[in-house]
């Protein structure tokens, strides 16, 4: 008995505790009353996420450089790694409650389940990325997945939102069906779902060449790759971008796919080691797809909800060319890839959320003509993120690319590398279109089409200028940043 | 060497942001305000860049003014500032003309002052970061920093086919840039692996000695970028496109500084760091400069639009700079660097004199005017004088770039040189004829009797110009000194090979 009680080491999931606390308070404070059509719901869940911030960074083992605490059996691992993903999905859950304020006011929607659904969907990445074992993990996606669905049709009066989650569902289910059966053929290969187990068994029983393991592996890379984004398992994105209510979008292209790399990199990095040469050639087709045919055909969307979606399946790209490059370099590339890139989209979404009013009617290419005459500053900023999606310096996204690009070509993918930096050229292409809408037709013009007052909360000012000085600050002072990041390089066998 | 404590370059590069951080103060109603602040500032700046003329030691090729403080340690990437006799005038010239080019624009850009105003700044800044980085990533960043106030310039303020003349210039820069990120990427690793540190100092990649076949790869990628920068033939055709759209003092920053960090790159880049790949590459590069040449005049003469015929006339002078660069010897790189800075003047004077003519006119066609001598004698003989300077009257500036860079082709083959004589006949062609149609003549049109002559502004900002045509043409020996011993190392390191 007192063995067992040792492995449950509740301090390690303290933070994951206290988002659950506060999702249920928020559902319980849902029952009175006075707390109705109130913005409470959204403070109170901030209070949430700000508290397990504070315990994520501080916890008593500090920074140290390659810690890893295992608990519950081995299920349950917490190390710089997992701490530092943590905090990229608090800080997009931060973020995204930021915007949502104002927009369920909008809809009149301010229910405490919304909020509620967002702090489950981040207990979910956050067991993504702190499972030592593809069950846990498969739960964690289960859990963030479902909140995801329900988030997607939240504003269940329009259509396409109701059909956007549908469809989510659908394939999601599908998807996922994809990944429990790949976790079921390597458990009966290898015996274990553990990750550590699995590369332990890979590494000593000469099996490698297994079919059993080899079909496992691949599943589980479809299960995730549709979590991720990757072509061609991305037919979704698009459509449930759009359909979803802004922030929800904002939220879901930061967070979750951050939580799917989180698994992805770690059940490959750590499992697979030694079926290295099976997944590197179909890793690299697939990170060409992704990049192209998400750069290309975002070239040719009007709806700027539609563009970014087919901009983040891009993004998802350029990761995974880091991901190719494995080593200390690449990953810690993407562990600051993704935290620019939360900051960037977010940040973008939130000005997109403005933008779109009331019933988000204006999320078109076209309606932003003469943005920047009338509301200079919202129109700077939101060039300022945009060109930090298309990594032009000095943004992080450019750092972000710097840090991708430098990994692939140290490890030797030239060609990949220059295929990356070419998509990003394709990319300048629509992330201007919209600066063009922006700044560059005539004023005569602008004036027909009228654009309507901006309401700019204080809530949202906030999470726009913790945007903005995220972008800049990882562009021009990275140093401080990489340093962390290295710090929270994937502990490997 | 002057070592100084004082950071004079990093003063000279972010002195406009403090005019930018005083514009955005401002309220966006007081056009006056902020043009007096936008060229107070690009003043200062270039007096604070005088001093380094005056202090810059000739006699030695290391850099000088040196500023070298980690930003970047993880990667190896230091803020490293530092100029030496190539850079030096380039950086004069910048801080010369955005002054200038503010002057210039100061009645034809009425809306939107303030942004107008704060591109030019951050445009300055970028210019000159470019000119004065010694490191890669901080080259880098500065390269591309500088392209979003230029798009901005040309896509807001400038002509009816603006935005395609903006996202064009934008996309084929940025296509260039990006393959030399790879380029230096893969530099990077391989000086890793050669002298295990890594490091991004530019100075440290000279005499790396890269086996030849990847010194092609690597002189391919940077030449991609530098040439549509330059822009050369066949890589010219944002050129017209940006020019014509582009408002003056973006026409001007963009012929009289802009084109010179593509000359400017295959200086402090290309040659030193690939010797083997450069003398390789010469047959090649002198080909497209000598077709840049050519056909730059023949196409300035089919113009009927003044602008555009400027414009393709850069085309051709730049082929001149590349031409002498790569004729390798110390007569025409010389020439080549010369002819830098006299391309940004006379070229930068001839766009400020279209731009003249526009704000009487609002139009740029050749056949809307003629006799405009009768009514404008004082601007008629600028206009000439200017003229003459691009072409290479003796006595102008343009003659001894041009002279320097000839007796270099003659030298490295009779061929180059003939070839490039036909260029500077054609040169006279394009020009004078322009003049003769615009200038001559009756007036033909009625709304050209009532033009006024040149107003004290347009004094203010013409003449500096043409004071340094004259003396560089005239007493050039005290811009040829400062480049001596950086021009002669650089060779030696090419000619080691």
């Amino acid at each position: 008995m007192e063995q067992v009680m040792t492995t449950i080491n509740l301090s390690a999931i303290y933070p994951e505790i206290i988002l659950a606390l506060f999702s249920l308070i928020i559902l319980m404070l849902q029952s009175f009353y006075s707390f109705q059509f109130r913005n409470y719901y959204g403070y109170v869940s901030l209070i949430g996420v700000l508290s397990a911030v504070a315990v994520v960074l501080f916890e008593p083992c500090g920074f140290e450089l390659r810690f890893v605490e295992y608990s519950f059996s081995g299920m349950w691992v917490v190390d710089n790694y997992s701490r530092f993903f943590k905090l990229i999905f608090l800080l997009g859950t931060l973020l995204t409650i930021l915007i949502s304020i104002k927009y369920l006011e909008d809809e009149v929607m301010q229910h405490g389940e919304y909020f509620a659904l967002i702090l489950f969907a981040t207990i979910g990445m956050m067991i993504m990325a702190s499972g030592a074992e593809l069950i846990t993990i498969f739960l964690g996606i289960e859990l963030m997945s479902i909140s995801l669905y329900a988030l997607t049709g939240y504003t269940r009066t329009r259509m396409i939102s109701n059909e956007a989650a549908l469809k989510y569902f659908l394939l999601g289910s599908f998807a996922t069906g994809f990944l429990l059966y790949g976790i079921a053929l390597l458990y009966g290969s290898t015996g274990t779902t553990d990750i550590k187990g699995i590369s332990t068994f890979l590494a000593t029983a000469d099996i490698q060449g297994s079919g059993l393991i080899v079909m496992g592996m691949l599943l589980i890379l479809i299960g995730l790759g549709f979590k991720i984004a990757l072509v061609p398992f991305h037919m979704w994105t698009p459509d449930v971008y759009t359909g979803a209510p802004a922030p929800i979008t904002a939220f879901m292209s930061a967070g979750p796919k951050a939580a799917a790399f989180a698994a992805f990199v770690r059940i490959f990095m750590d499992a697979f080691p030694s079926l290295q040469g099976e997944w590197t050639a179909l890793i690299w087709v697939i990170a060409v797809l992704t990049m192209s045919v998400g750069n290309i055909i975002a070239l040719v969307q009007d709806n700027i909800k539609r563009m970014l979606a087919y901009s983040s399946i891009a993004h998802a790209g350029y990761i995974l060319v880091a991901f190719l490059a494995a080593g200390e370099l690449g990953i810690t590339g993407i562990l600051y890839y993704l935290l620019t890139y939360t900051f960037m989209n977010i940040g973008a979404f939130a000005l997109i959320t403005i933008l779109g009013g009331k019933g988000e009617k204006r999320i078109d290419v076209q309606d932003y003509k003469g943005l920047g005459y009338k509301y200079p500053y919202a129109a700077i900023i939101m060039s300022l993120f945009l060109f930090s999606l298309a990594g032009i310096p000095p943004t992080g996204g450019f750092m972000g690319k710097f840090y991708i690009f430098s990994a692939a070509i140290k490890e030797g993918y030239i060609g990949l590398t220059i295929i990356g930096v070419l998509n990003s050229v394709v990319s300048v292409y629509y992330y201007l279109r919209v600066t063009v809408a922006m700044f560059m037709h005539d004023s005569n013009t602008v004036k027909n089409n009228e654009m309507p007052a901006l309401i700019f909360t204080p809530a949202l000012i906030v999470a726009i200028v913790i945007s903005a000085c995220g972008v800049l600050s990882l562009g021009i002072f990275p140093s401080g940043y990489i340093e962390i990041v290295k710090q929270s390089f994937l502990v490997l066998q | 060497m002057i070592s100084l404590n004082f950071p004079i370059l990093s003063v000279i590069t972010y002195l406009p942001l403090l005019g930018i951080l005083v514009i955005c103060m401002i309220n966006s109603k007081h056009h006056d305000l902020i043009r007096w602040v936008a060229f107070l500032t690009a003043v200062a700046g270039f007096f604070v860049s005088l001093p380094l003329y005056f202090m810059f030691d000739s006699n030695t090729w290391h850099m000088q003014f040196v500023e070298n403080v980690p930003w970047i340690p993880q990667f190896g990437i230091n803020y490293h500032l530092g100029i030496d006799g190539i850079s030096l005038l380039l950086i004069l010239l910048t801080t010369f003309l955005s002054a200038l080019a503010i002057l210039s624009t100061w009645s034809a850009v009425t809306e939107g002052v303030k942004g107008y105003m704060i591109s030019l700044l951050l445009l300055e800044t970028g210019m000159i970061g470019v000119f004065c980085s010694l490191d890669f990533i901080l080259f880098y960043v500065f390269w591309e920093v500088m392209l979003i106030p230029m798009y901005l310039i040309i896509g807001i303020w400038g002509g009816p086919r603006r935005i395609y003349a903006a996202v064009k210039f934008f996309i084929y820069t940025m296509s260039g840039s990006v393959l030399m990120l790879v380029a230096i990427l893969f530099l990077y690793y391989l000086n890793y692996k050669s002298t295990g540190v890594y490091t991004f100092d530019i100075l440290s990649y000279h005499n790396l000695g890269l086996p030849s076949n990847i010194q092609f790869w690597l002189f391919l990628a940077f030449f991609l970028a530098f040439a549509i920068k330059v822009p050369m033939f066949p890589f010219h055709t944002w050129l017209p496109d940006a020019h014509v759209e582009a408002p003056t003092a973006g026409s001007v920053i963009l012929a009289g500084v802009l084109l010179k960090m593509g000359t400017y790159g295959f200086l402090r880049f290309s040659l030193p760091i690939f010797p083997q790949a450069t003398v390789d590459f010469v047959p090649m590069i002198m080909c497209l400069s000598l077709i840049g040449i050519i056909y730059g005049a023949l196409v300035s003469i089919a113009q009927d639009d003044i602008k555009k015929l400027v414009a393709y006339s850069s085309v051709s002078h730049l082929g001149y700079c590349m031409l002498g660069m790569f004729a390798l010897n110390i007569d025409g790189v010389k020439g080549s660097i010369i002819q830098m800075i006299n391309h940004g003047l006379s070229t930068g004077a001839l766009f400020m004199i279209v731009g003249m003519l526009y704000e009487r006119r609002h139009t740029r066609l050749i056949s809307e005017y003629g006799g405009i001598m009768k009514v404008m004698p004082v601007f008629a003989s600028l206009f000439l004088l200017v003229a003459f300077s691009s072409m290479g009257v003796p006595g102008t500036n343009g003659f001894v770039g041009e002279l320097l860079i000839l007796i270099g082709a003659f030298k490295a083959s009779v061929g180059y040189g003939l070839l490039a004589t036909v260029g500077l006949v054609l040169g006279a062609v394009y020009l004078l004829w322009m003049y003769k149609r615009v200038m001559y003549g009756n007036i033909t049109k009625d709304a050209n009797k009532q033009l006024k002559d040149m107003n004290g502004r347009e004094y203010a900002y013409l003449i500096p110009i043409i004071i340094f045509i004259i003396w560089i043409g005239v007493y050039p020996k005290p811009f040829l000194d400062k480049m001596d011993a950086s021009v002669q190392h650089l060779l030696q390191m090419v000619n080691q090979q």
